[in-house]
């Protein structure tokens, strides 16, 4: 097998994370395809740990401008203006991430996501969906759920200084080491849409509140038709008001959604950088150990909030009710 | 979060980051991203090529260059308007006194020793700067916040000392790799390459070969015309065989152990190498000592392959050669260096043969470099992590959000479903000499001991000083500085060599030292406890130092299980973070939980801190702070 040896340039430059995971992991990382849509803060810092990390190829998606919002938190666009005239955030992104690691392969894909099939998505063995709404989410996953090899799916959304990440492995084989042996392991993950439809009630209560705040959040913008992040203070009474119909539908008190968790998720449009950092840096390492099989993988949510400092795992899945 | 009043205190704010490495890059980004505008840095090293993979402000042109001017101007590319002062400097340079601390309303560390952070601890103390402290080690993390009589200090709690061993495990009787690695790089490498002056326990000696010590030191020595092969082949049947043979002879060593086996050269290589001795490789000569190879010669490509006997024994004898074709004027005062290719091939050649002697699993380059070298394994994602909590830290420290600092650990496997687990800081320990001044007890033998041991092994060893000095009463012992006279250093100089008890204010039982470090603003005191005997192998030193150890236990916590028994193993360097099992009640847990607000009527189970035995110990012992 020696076309896949990692070469003496790999591993001169990855020595210090191969001591970490091991040469095979970093061949398979190697061979990885990732596709990253919706380039804000939090998902600039996880392209840079992939990239930095080694992975075969990165396709970038995000046709937006680039203009002021888009420069914040994101250090991955230089601010001249010169220079981003015209050009679209995943391409401003590209040029820079190509500098961090020459031996990744960087590129840009343009187009809607929600118009895109199966096909396109079998290209890749990792999709991540950043700042998605509900419906681009579901849409996306049920496409890479259709495929028979195994796409890892991941959403990951930052509001405030609060994040979520959500993870679908669907089937999921993996070995960890418990003490001296080499054991097998297997996970078996709810589609986005599974998860997100689990009734409230069964769910214990010491759960994230973040996971029921950004529900609410979701079926807020949705149904007023706006795109991620496009709400304020002025939406507060909507907001607290699909909060009560959702809290009486799924026959649960209303405080188990505080208000005031709310409002900071409807007011925070900068994102704060430390947050994204955080959540950045965690959705890599989980994007990592899926790709290289190594390591208890996370099932599958995934909350930081700055406020308490608390990064907390959450199974949402039918197991409550069963 | 980001309210107006916020952005304009962290734009006022002037903040000092010590280390640019993996830490420090993901530290200056989201420090500039977060809306701060006065970051000074200090780091000295510069860029090698086992940094790119994380630390993403510097390329493969910057290699050499100072990691804090690159970091700087990288940062300025995307934050422009900022000011970024970077210094390429060692942080214990005098220029960086309590003064020079003073300035900023936070000190921030991304280091990676132990050394440089009690160092940078005790000036943030000096100069009642707050300071927040990191480490990572692979995928764990930690994040501190340390503010004078607040929270405790860096050195509140004793950190694991970096492993030493048994001289006789490592000359005699060696059971795991890392002591064929140890007897590689400190003796052989050192006796063939080093300072032939140093003390050296290359040679086992067996009962009765007081006599044969003359003859065995003139093996190492080459004579001018001895052809190198020769001379090579001479060494590896020294080492591998005589003395591995000499060994066996004494009985008593081996009733218990597995005898191990002598190697001689001509068992393994055949009797003349074909192999040029480098000469074909003056293509390599440009490229630096340090990327001098005998593997492309020998046709060892992969650094993570397993060699055999023979490869080990032809990597050592190439090794050796190159050594004196190619860096014959280094040869005297080479130090072993984890980024000196040959001297990597040459101690990984050596360790495996040593290995293979006494049974040992061999192993490859790759694996040897990083136990000879103690590379800490570093990924990207979990600096990032710890950076963007530190952040979090600083910007609390800013507000004087007491209440709110937390130590943060990042975990690799979750713990009651925390990968970030958050926990009140500990309160100062009041019997740390650092920031409480507690005497420390020095047992030692007064008659026996000399001043230079006591500077050496336990004054700057231990206490880590830096320019210290030393007094009995109102005599002045011994000082280091720049302005001295001449009279005073011969002083010193000569007190350096006496014992304890004759010196000219003599140091007896009973006698009380007082240390400090001026640049430190550190001072403490010593009380003298003389002992005649101490046990070679338990107490190599000599001399036992003690006093700062206990932590209280207090709030009638039961003190059942000790202080660092857990230290865990995966932070054996002292470069990672000092996760140290801590068994003390959190500091006055105030009562009101700051979740529990208006709309949050039913009752809660939301712990919003957690007390922890162990953090990286999953299912220990964990009490809720109620
Ligand atoms: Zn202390």
């Amino acid at each position: 097998m020696d076309g896949e040896e990692l070469t003496e340039q790999e591993t001169a430059l990855y020595d210090r994370q191969i001591r970490v995971w091991g040469p095979n992991a970093q061949r398979r990382l190697t061979k990885s395809h990732i596709l990253v849509s919706g380039i804000k803060g939090t998902v600039a810092e996880f392209c840079k740990n992939i990239v930095l990390a080694g992975v075969g190829s990165v396709t970038l998606m995000d046709d937006r401008l680039v203009n002021e919002e888009a420069l914040n938190a994101n250090f991955l666009i230089p601010p001249d203006e010169n220079a981003y005239t015209g050009k679209t955030v995943a391409e401003i992104c590209c040029d820079s991430l190509r500098d961090f690691n020459p031996m990744v392969h960087v590129s840009v894909e343009k187009g809607d996501l929600s118009t895109f099939g199966a096909e396109f998505f079998e290209k890749f063995d990792v999709v991540v969906i950043g700042y998605g709404t509900r419906v681009i989410k579901k849409s996306v996953n049920e496409q890479c759920r259709k495929l028979s090899k195994r796409v890892a799916f991941y959403t990951v959304d930052c509001r405030d200084s609060c994040g979520e990440i959500f993870v679908d492995l669907q089937n999921y084989k993996y070995t960890k080491k418990k003490l001296e042996e080499t054991v097998e392991c297997e996970l078996n993950y709810p589609s986005f849409q599974e998860a997100i439809s689990v009734p409230w009630k069964p769910i214990p209560r010491r759960t994230a509140k973040l996971y029921f705040a950004m529900r609410v959040i979701e079926v807020f913008e949705e149904s007023e038709g706006r795109k991620h992040g496009e709400c304020s203070l002025l939406d507060r009474a909507k907001v607290l008001e699909i909060k009560k119909k959702l809290c009486e539908a799924n026959s649960v008190s209303e405080s188990h959604i505080p208000d005031n968790l709310l409002e900071r998720l409807i007011t925070g449009h900068t994102e704060f950088p430390p947050a994204c950092a955080i959540v950045g840096g965690i959705l890599a390492q989980e994007v990592i150990k899926a790709v290289s099989g190594k390591g208890d993988p996370l099932k599958n949510f995934f909350y930081f909030d700055a406020q308490d400092g608390k990064g907390v795992m959450e199974d949402i899945s039918d197991s409550f009710t069963s | 979060m980001d309210t107006q009043h916020q952005q304009s205190a962290l734009k006022a704010a002037k903040v000092l980051m010590v280390g640019a490495g993996g830490i420090g890059c993901e530290l200056l980004k989201t420090l500039a991203l977060s809306g701060f505008e006065d970051i000074h840095i200090i780091d000295m090293d510069t860029i090698e090529v086992s940094n790119l993979n994380r630390q993403f402000l510097f390329r493969r042109s910057h290699v050499g260059q100072s990691k804090a001017k690159v970091a700087r101007d990288a940062v300025l590319r995307f934050r422009p308007h900022i000011n970024i002062r970077s210094y390429h400097a060692n942080v214990k340079n005098p220029e960086f006194d309590a003064d020079f601390f003073k300035q900023f309303d936070v000190i921030l560390n991304g280091l990676d020793n132990l050394d440089a952070r009690r160092h940078v601890n005790r000036l943030c103390l000096a100069a009642d700067v707050p300071l927040v402290e990191s480490g990572t080690t692979g995928f764990l993390g930690q994040v501190t916040v340390h503010v004078k009589g607040k929270t405790e200090c860096y050195e509140c709690q004793t950190k694991p000392a970096p492993k030493t061993y048994p001289v006789c495990t490592i000359t005699s009787t060696p059971t795991k790799f890392v002591h064929c690695i140890v007897w590689a790089k400190d003796l052989l490498f050192a006796k063939l390459f080093g300072d032939k002056n140093q003390d050296n326990d290359l040679n086992v000696r067996s009962n009765n070969s007081a006599s044969s010590s003359k003859e065995t030191e003139d093996v190492f020595e080459r004579a001018e015309d001895e052809d190198i092969e020769q001379y090579g082949r001479k060494i590896y049947d020294h080492v591998f065989g005589y003395n591995i043979e000499t060994a066996l002879s004494n009985e008593e060593t081996w009733k218990n152990r597995r005898r191990p086996r002598p190697i001689y050269s001509k068992e393994v290589l055949p009797e003349s190498l074909t192999q040029q001795n480098g000469s074909s490789q003056n293509s390599s000569v440009t490229d630096g000592d340090s990327m001098i190879s005998v593997m492309p010669s020998l046709g060892l490509k992969n650094p993570q392959e397993l060699w055999g006997l023979t490869q080990n024994s032809l990597v050592f004898i190439e090794a050796l050669k190159l050594f004196f074709a190619k860096r014959k004027k280094e040869i005297g005062h080479l130090t072993f260096d984890k980024d000196d290719q040959l001297a990597v091939e040459f101690v990984t050649a050596a360790a495996n043969i040593r290995a293979e002697s006494f049974g040992i699993p061999l192993h490859s380059l790759f694996e040897a470099k990083g136990i000879a070298g103690n590379i800490v394994h570093a990924v990207a994602t979990t600096n990032a992590i710890v950076a963007g909590l530190i952040v979090i830290e600083a910007i609390k420290v800013l507000k004087k959000d007491v209440d709110k600092y937390r130590m943060t650990y990042c975990l690799e496997h979750p713990s009651r479903k925390l990968l970030l687990m958050p926990v009140q800081p500990f309160e100062p320990n009041p019997s740390c000499y650092v920031c409480s001044k507690t005497p420390l007890v020095l047992e030692i033998n007064t008659q026996k001991s000399k001043l230079r041991d006591l500077v050496d092994k336990i004054v700057k060893a231990k206490l880590g000083m830096n320019l210290p000095l030393i007094m009995h009463g109102a005599s002045l012992l011994y000082e280091v500085g720049d302005d001295l006279d001449d009279i005073m250093v011969a002083n010193y100089n000569a007190n350096l060599e006496k014992h304890l008890s004759e010196l000219p204010s003599p140091v007896v039982n009973g006698s009380i030292l007082t240390v400090e470090d001026l640049q430190q603003e550190l001072s403490c005191k010593i009380n003298i406890k003389h002992r005649e005997e101490f046990d070679e192998e338990k107490e190599p030193e000599g001399m036992v130092l003690s006093g700062w150890t206990q932590s209280p236990a207090t709030n009638g916590e039961s003190a059942s299980t000790s202080n660092n028994e857990n230290a865990i193993d995966a932070t054996d360097s002292s470069s990672g973070p000092e996760i140290v099992t801590k068994k003390r009640r959190l500091s006055e847990t105030k009562p009101e939980n700051h979740k529990k607000e208006a709309e949050n009527v039913e009752s809660e189970e939301d712990d919003d801190l957690v007390e922890i035995e162990n953090p990286m110990m999953v299912s220990k012992k964990k009490k809720r702070v109620e």
